[in-house]
């Protein structure tokens, strides 16, 4: 395995393309999107497994309805912005409710486009498929991750829905981890605060808990790769052995992870400090994916702060 | 590939038979879209009984033709021909239609025998014939793929998406059929948001188009019987049809686009087709 950091939506174009010379079944549906997506390897050494549909994401989901009819092991790839809201009666009818386990693909997800602005921002998918029902729902937060959720998809039974960044990200995982969909992955113990984190903000939650280490504090980072099924049992059990909990998402606050955490919690009578860490109602400010995780406090330090306001205990820097 | 194909006359009857399940289902679930089914049932009647090979046996298979019906309020129809056709029983269907927990619901599912894909929300249907009729190229499969949509959908924009994909692939196994009643919710089609040159636009997106007269059994029968119309190019039968058809009071007439026939209506029109049947049997 190669530690050298890769987009995540590379890993997912290299695995995919690895995975699919040794299965003919396995089908690539791009809307004018295989660069963007990584796939240009794809398509010189497999052009029969490339379907190109144009800058039609609608056509997109129902062509991939209808490969996936047929037997085919569709992956429907496109910009996350456009594929889960364009597409999205698509995806309810023509996949989910029509029961056709689509893999739906969002590349350059959630900030990844920065300084294209809010049109090319997916801070709304979460929300968007969680209360569409019959439809995984995985993001992964490093390599690692990346390569085991395309692997575990080939043979999925379910519609699913994988959303890819693409800047680099570090590894984070422990070389003898194991990946399953749907059982979160605790990257970091202890037990003052705990961070649960998705996808890409993940590596941030992990160097946040590096600045509290250093303040004596030890905080938890779990890694919730999959929003649906949602591991229960590992936020429960966060709840019940951290003094306070967070979430962190590259997702609009409403809808995501923060408030399926929140949900949780509170329909089980489990009250903490907690936080959910995301882009608030607005549009946001320009800049880069970083900038922006920066500015709204997605970031090392901002977490650390968060961590500590939560716990009451406000360290001077 | 069909073995027990009716002739000329059989679907005729057969067509009136459908049409009396229609309306009988319709009266006795309370709703239903009732005219623009009883424009569509001769096209399904000569697709099950003379085109198509799907079967309640072979139905769970990928290699048989395949039929997505994108205009899905016309579901009466369908569940009219799938009864016929045994993939349930007709009884079945007039007992449950429209009953709480029941899955012959207004639009239809793939929990009910027999369909292909949920339908309901407009221009659905044609993307996901085309991937059928991908698959089936890509895997050198003989299947072929039928779909039937609305006039009044063709306002759906990813109809014509899906129409350029189609043309793209030289996707000579697809059959689209336009249900062209000219009749939608709200009034004519060309009133409400124009379509022609509707054979012309269908021409330009790389269809090889043919009209026919989509309630007369013959003309079906002989278009259907000939495509592809041109090797390399999907199909598409402009089927002009008249929204009601077969009942004298409900034909071409707006209101009856969802309207539920009283019990007089009900035995009005059953009596209609009953001397349909009769005048018909007198011709053999």
């Amino acid at each position: 395995m190669s530690m050298k950091a890769l987009p995540n939506q590379q890993v997912f174009a290299d695995t995919l393309l690895e995975l699919a010379h040794a299965d003919r079944d396995i089908l690539v549906v791009t809307s004018d999107s295989r660069g963007s997506g990584k796939l240009v390897a794809f398509g010189d050494q497999l052009p029969q497994q490339i379907i190109e549909v144009g800058i039609a994401e609608q056509n997109l989901v129902g062509v991939a309805s209808g490969l996936a009819a047929a037997g085919k092991k569709v992956f429907a790839v496109s910009p996350a912005c456009f594929l889960t809201i364009r597409a999205l009666e698509q995806i309810k009818n023509d996949v989910a409710y029509s029961d056709r386990p689509v893999r739906l693909v969002g590349i350059s997800a959630g900030l990844s486009y920065g300084m294209l602005g809010s049109t090319h921002h997916s801070l709304h998918d979460y929300a968007a498929l969680r209360c569409i029902n019959n439809i995984d729902i995985i993001a992964p937060a490093d390599n690692f991750e990346t390569r085991e959720a395309v692997k575990a998809v080939i043979n999925h039974p379910r519609p699913v829905y994988l959303r890819f960044g693409k800047k680099d990200m570090p590894h984070l995982h422990k070389p003898d981890q194991t990946f399953e969909i749907g059982k979160a992955i605790t990257l970091r113990d202890g037990d003052d605060v705990t961070i649960i984190a998705i996808g890409e903000p993940t590596a941030r939650a992990v160097a946040a808990a590096d600045l509290l280490a250093a303040d004596g504090l030890s905080c938890r980072v779990i890694s919730m790769h999959t929003l649906r099924p949602f591991d229960t049992a590992a936020v429960i059990n966060a709840a019940q052995t951290s003094r306070a909990l967070i979430t962190v998402e590259e997702h609009s606050v409403h809808g995501g992870l923060g408030e399926a955490v929140a949900s949780l919690l509170f329909q089980r009578g489990l009250m903490l400090p907690f936080k959910i860490v995301g882009i608030p109602d607005e549009y946001t400010v320009t800049g880069d994916q970083h900038d922006i995780f920066d500015h709204y406090g997605i970031s090392a330090d901002g977490l650390a702060q968060t961590a500590r306001q939560l716990l009451r205990l406000e360290v001077a820097r | 590939m069909v073995t027990d194909k009716l002739d000329t006359q059989q679907l005729k009857l057969q067509s009136i038979a459908y049409r009396e399940t229609i309306l009988e289902i319709i009266h006795k679930g309370r709703a239903g879209h009732t005219a623009g089914s009883l424009s569509c049932v001769d096209i399904l009647n000569v697709l099950y009984n003379h085109v198509m090979d799907i079967t309640p046996e072979n139905f769970g298979t990928v290699n048989r033709d395949h039929y997505i019906q994108s205009k899905g309020h016309s579901v009466e129809a369908l569940y009219s021909v799938l009864a016929d056709q045994g993939f349930f029983a007709r009884e079945q269907l007039l007992a449950e239609i429209n009953t709480p927990y029941s899955h012959f619901v207004g639009h239809p599912t793939r929990k009910v025998p027999g369909v292909e894909h949920n339908t309901g929300a407009l221009g659905h249907g044609l993307s996901v014939a085309v991937g059928l009729a991908l698959a089936a190229k890509l895997d050198g499969r003989a299947y072929r793929v039928f779909t039937l949509l609305g006039d009044g959908e063709l306002a759906e924009g990813s109809s014509w998406e899906a129409s350029m994909t189609a043309a793209h692939y030289n996707l000579d196994n697809l059959v689209v059929i336009v249900d062209r009643n000219t009749l939608q919710i709200t009034g004519r089609t060309e009133e409400v948001n124009a379509l022609e040159p509707l054979a012309d636009k269908f021409t330009a997106f790389g269809y090889a188009v043919r009209k026919v007269d989509g309630n007369d059994i013959a003309a079906l029968v002989a278009a259907l019987d000939s495509v592809p119309f041109v090797a390399g190019k999907p199909s598409l039968l402009l089927a002009r049809t008249v929204k009601g058809k077969g009942v004298s009071f409900m034909e071409d007439v707006k209101a009856w686009h969802h309207k539920v026939p009283t019990d007089e209506q009900l035995a009005a029109a059953l009596a209609e087709l009953a001397a349909a049947r009769a005048a018909l049997e007198q011709t053999v």
